[in-house]
């Protein structure tokens, strides 16, 4: 039992997530998370002045409900199987105290960046509003997130898939090496 | 009610996805400067098996519970709009350290402010929508 409360293993976690993929697969679903925000802007009413949203998003609502699992899972770990502290190396831990931040890895993520209190200074402004920004746009730009295209269609074979995993990581190096080290400065 | 299933299969993806701190920017931070091999892991072995599964499936035509056969249909053809759409979106992933799920996980972890985040996500959708057809795709 003590298992439940460690943090899981990388060897744990990516089977399951890939039994995940399977379950939905043989209910007849795909695992793809991003079209989630497309469905929520359908929901809304944008389907009248824009027919990228004009579809039967009703055919999608298993994965809204989908959705509201992760929302309750994230709960039951939080709550009940002591899911708050982060083992990130000693290296990032250092890296990141020296940029400002404090405590890395106390948290679940860093309170200089994700709380309500700092959500109007430009670095909450980027990281919550532009960088939530950009995934919902990057995301259905490629067709895709991570569960779409690094899960699945890697899984599939699918080159278009891999384009966009090597664009992933472009992405993210160019942040994490160019701006990242100033984000707390400003 | 049949999509009571659903709600089971998003539950152990949250659960997993919050014990294996997949959900946590320092880890997105920590893969994206290569100094830990966790995230490879989780990504690379849930691949690998993912491979396998799908290898699977199409060798033995396994039908799914309704009785239809399983086609993972192909993403469309085309190189650009990968490209680009993944650098846009790797941009997004590093800067708030969560991917979609990540951000419906985060709010069910009792991180309020990824409310905003999921709203900008929406917003970042709705725009795509809207200029689609401005941007180059093959």
């Amino acid at each position: 039992m003590e298992f439940i409360y460690e943090p899981w293993p990388w060897y744990v976690a990516g089977p399951l997530i890939a039994l995940i993929m399977l379950s939905l697969l043989l209910s007849g679903k795909r695992f793809g998370l991003s079209s989630n925000l497309r469905s929520m802007c359908a929901v809304m009413g944008a389907g009248k002045h824009c027919d990228f949203f004009d579809f039967n998003w009703r055919a999608q609502s298993w994965n809204l409900v989908f959705v509201i699992g992760l929302i309750i899972g994230g709960f039951i770990a939080n709550n009940f199987m002591g899911a708050d502290h982060v083992s990130i190396s000693q290296n990032t831990i250092d890296e990141l105290k020296e940029m400002g931040f404090e405590n890395p890895g106390n948290n679940l993520v860093p309170e200089e960046l994700f709380t309500w209190d700092n959500l109007l200074t430009a670095k909450g402004l980027i990281a919550v509003i532009l960088g939530g920004f950009l995934v919902g746009f990057g995301a259905r730009y490629a067709g895709g997130c991570t569960s779409g295209h690094a899960i699945s269609g890697l899984s599939d074979l699918q080159k278009p898939s891999l384009i966009a995993v090597v664009g992933f990581f472009i992405g993210g190096l160019l942040v994490t090496y160019l701006i990242t080290p100033y984000l707390l400065a400003l | 009610m049949k999509f009571l299933k659903f709600i089971f299969f998003g539950i152990i993806f949250g659960i997993t996805l919050s014990k294996a701190e997949v959900i946590s920017w320092y880890r997105i931070y920590e893969m994206f400067r290569f100094q830990s091999f966790h995230m490879y892991g989780v990504i690379g072995s849930s691949v690998i098996l993912g491979i396998i599964i799908i290898q699977i499936i199409k060798r033995k035509q396994i039908k799914s519970i309704d009785g239809r056969p399983i086609e993972i249909e192909p993403k469309a053809r085309g190189i650009k709009r990968y490209l680009y759409g993944g650098i846009i979106f790797g941009i997004g992933w590093a800067l708030t350290g969560a991917c979609p799920g990540p951000l419906f996980i985060l709010v069910g972890n009792g991180l309020g402010v990824f409310l905003v985040a999921i709203a900008s996500a929406m917003l970042g959708t709705y725009v795509y929508g809207r200029i689609k057809h401005k941007l180059p795709h093959y």
